[in-house]
């Protein structure tokens, strides 16, 4: 593996259905715009996971969520790359991952890495699946604009002690334990329910992740079409479901008039 | 009993047809929908009834639906005779089936376009002759299931339903997984571009290995789950065409009005169901090629002046397929992507499609979600415009060119295709 920053994507054959591979892109393409030297590494599951500075998880389907976290507890690299500092980016089913249980197909509790201090179970509403609008919540993401993404998950994740939520939704479920929160943070590790990708869509936690990775301070960048993508979206999110049904009942109440 | 069922069917056939006159008598769209779903309410069981007895034949997949349901209806046209009812607007859902056979002649073969989540339930129901399944790949996850979920359920109604003739890709471990239990299958090799969701083998979870790039060589499992023995495969003729070859030892040429690799594929698949429902392969191919467009897909119309060529990709397999079809070439692009319901809300699937192979293109970015395209051409290194209104984009594409006279190159998903398919003349 080359020098320079290494991001690793994680698995992509089992957790890379929602687009989430463009996270990895994302990262690196932002490290070489400032000249930052950065490889991408595709990691295949049937492969060992190689050394990393920034891992990121995509989401998944059940069963190879399953087969995801085993195949990650069994080979061990990348529990110890964050150990010794390694930055990580998991989103949906990888967030419920790198947490400490997460359901199955069937809802049985599934051991997760540890990673992260959240616990996921099966939902019993209907699917999250949605425009989300967050605002950061977290103290240890420092200050970053508010979140655009889409969420499209059945778990309800619970933020334990040992982390912090990221966001507060303004629109959308988010972590779905009643409490609005999304995602959760601590240390380097970062998850989220977000896709879009999260990344693609808010260009500055992709520089906060990068700045965890290396340490430095990172030159801004002419973001003038994330810019444009992240207003269009945060407008439709203005204009939240419970505002629209308010609207509604509205309208329908002069009718009756 | 059976004369007040049968006037009911007629009476829902009826409502249906009258329904759909009044829809486009107001200027409301062709109206299949609508008049599908009074048939069926005045019948519930309106398909079923208008299919007894006759040959049918059903085409299920991610992609290629559409353009299989044309060539097939096409071939068994000229090969059975009489009218052939389809429902050749792309309506796959059992409204409009309903409308398509309220509508249709009550005698004659009928080949249907069914929705990859409703064919269970209408193998059952319709207890075709024949079933033709293309492919399963990710397509708008936000209202669809997960496609493994959907293999599965194939499975299980293939396995214990009445007996069909099963046309069954064989070079895509999904399908193979789908049909696998089921008592007559045709394994072809249609081919497979895309990857990404059969890389997981359904039947164990280990890696799937695949042999090259489009399937010739096949692929296994360790566990042993593989491919199986093909009755017919596509070859590349030395003219850059196809051909169909069967294990008896036939070649035969595909020479098709539609462009591209994998309506070839479509065409094998088509061939092989009507030889299962009495129409030579030959003769089936024969006819296939006077098909000279499906709902408009490939064709060429003007649009604000410039000569446009419109196709539909509306997820990362059908891309990977247009890119192999257009990626070669130097004229302009243009990419429209909308996400509306029909579309799928979330176009996060735009960071699995290969746009890098665009780099170099004029490129312009279009549709109701042009700005996340934008932001995905980005990091892809294409350089390109954002023209919000997909008209004025294509005008823009063919002035910044200027060097080709080739047709501007058109891609839209589902809604950005049809909405730019009205203004084309």
């Amino acid at each position: 593996m080359s020098t320079g920053l290494r991001i690793v994507v994680v698995y992509p054959d089992l957790l890379g259905t929602y687009g989430d591979g463009g996270n990895g892109l994302v990262l690196a393409r932002r490290a070489e715009w400032r000249g930052i030297k950065a490889s991408l590494h595709q990691a295949l599951s049937a492969d060992p996971v190689p050394m990393g500075d920034l891992y990121c998880l995509g989401g998944g389907e059940d069963g190879p969520q399953v087969r995801a976290a085993a195949a990650l507890r069994q080979d061990g690299t990348l529990v110890g790359a964050v150990e010794r500092g390694a930055a990580v980016l998991a989103v949906c089913a990888g967030f419920q991952i790198v947490g400490t249980t997460f359901p199955d197909a069937n809802g049985s509790g599934r051991a997760g890495l540890g990673l992260l201090d959240v616990s996921t179970v099966k939902g019993t509403g209907p699917r999250a699946v949605g425009e989300v609008v967050a605002d950061i919540t977290a103290a240890g993401a420092g200050p970053l604009p508010t979140l655009s993404g889409f969420e499209n998950h059945a778990g309800v994740t619970r933020v334990g002690p040992g982390a912090e939520p990221l966001a507060t939704v303004r629109r959308g479920i988010g972590n779905g334990g009643g409490d609005a929160s999304e995602g959760a943070v601590a240390g380097k590790v970062l998850g989220t329910y977000l896709h879009g990708p999260v990344l693609a869509r808010n260009p500055a936690l992709a520089d906060l992740l990068l700045g965890w990775a290396t340490g430095g301070q990172l030159v801004p960048l002419d973001d003038h079409e994330e810019a444009a993508l992240r207003q269009e979206r945060l407008a439709v999110g203005r204009r939240s479901p419970s505002g629209m049904a308010r609207t509604r009942r509205r309208i329908s109440r002069a009718l009756r008039r | 009993m059976r004369a007040r069922a049968s006037l009911r069917a007629r009476a829902a056939a009826s409502a249906a047809v009258a329904v759909n006159w009044a829809s486009r008598r107001a200027g409301l769209g062709s109206g299949t929908v609508a008049g599908g779903r009074a048939g069926l309410v005045v019948d519930p069981h309106l398909v079923e009834k208008l299919c007894v007895g006759r040959p049918v034949a059903l085409v299920s997949g991610t992609n290629g639906k559409t353009t299989t349901t044309a060539l097939l209806a096409g071939a068994l046209g000229a090969g059975l005779g009489g009218g052939v009812v389809t429902n050749a607007t792309g309506s796959n859902m059992p409204a409009g089936h309903a409308a398509a056979l309220a509508a249709g002649g009550r005698t004659g073969p009928v080949v249907l376009e069914v929705d990859e989540a409703y064919l269970p339930a209408e193998v059952a129901s319709l207890e075709p002759t024949c079933a033709v399944l293309l492919n399963l790949s990710r397509d708008q996850l936000d209202r669809t299931s997960e496609v493994r979920m959907l293999a599965n359920r194939w499975r299980v109604a293939f396995a214990g339903g009445a007996p069909v003739d099963l046309v069954a890709n064989a070079d895509d471990p999904l399908v193979v997984w789908a049909a696998g239990q089921a008592e007559r299958v045709h394994w072809i090799g249609a081919g497979l571009g895309w990857r990404n969701d059969a890389v997981g083998c359904p039947s164990c979870g280990e890696q799937v290995t695949f042999a090259d790039a489009f399937g010739a060589g096949g692929w296994s499992c360790v566990c042993g789950f593989a491919r199986p023995a093909l009755e017919a495969w596509l070859e590349e003729a030395a003219d850059g065409g196809s051909l169909a070859c069967f294990a008896d030892g036939r070649r035969l040429v595909v020479d098709l009005e539609l462009p591209g690799r994998f309506n070839r594929a479509n065409a094998l698949m088509a061939a092989v169901a009507a030889s299962s429902m009495g129409v030579g392969a030959d003769e089936a191919l024969g006819a296939m090629a006077q098909v000279p467009s499906v709902a408009g897909r490939f064709t060429v119309g003007e649009i604000a002046g410039s000569p446009t060529r419109l196709m539909l990709a509306k997820n990362p397999a059908g891309w990977s397929e247009l890119l192999d079809l257009v990626g070669g070439g130097t004229a302009p692009v243009v990419v429209a992507i909308n996400a509306r319901t029909a579309d799928g809300k979330d176009p996060s699937w735009l960071w699995d499609v290969e746009f890098e192979a665009l780099a170099g293109r004029t490129v312009v970015a279009t549709g109701e979600r042009a700005r996340d395209l934008a932001v995905r051409l980005r990091y892809a290194g294409v350089d390109h415009a954002t023209v919000d209104d997909p008209r004025a984009a294509v005008a823009f594409a063919a002035l910044e060119d200027g060097r080709t006279a080739a047709p501007v190159e058109f891609i839209g998903n589902y809604t950005a295709f049809h909405d730019l398919l009205d203004h084309a003349r």
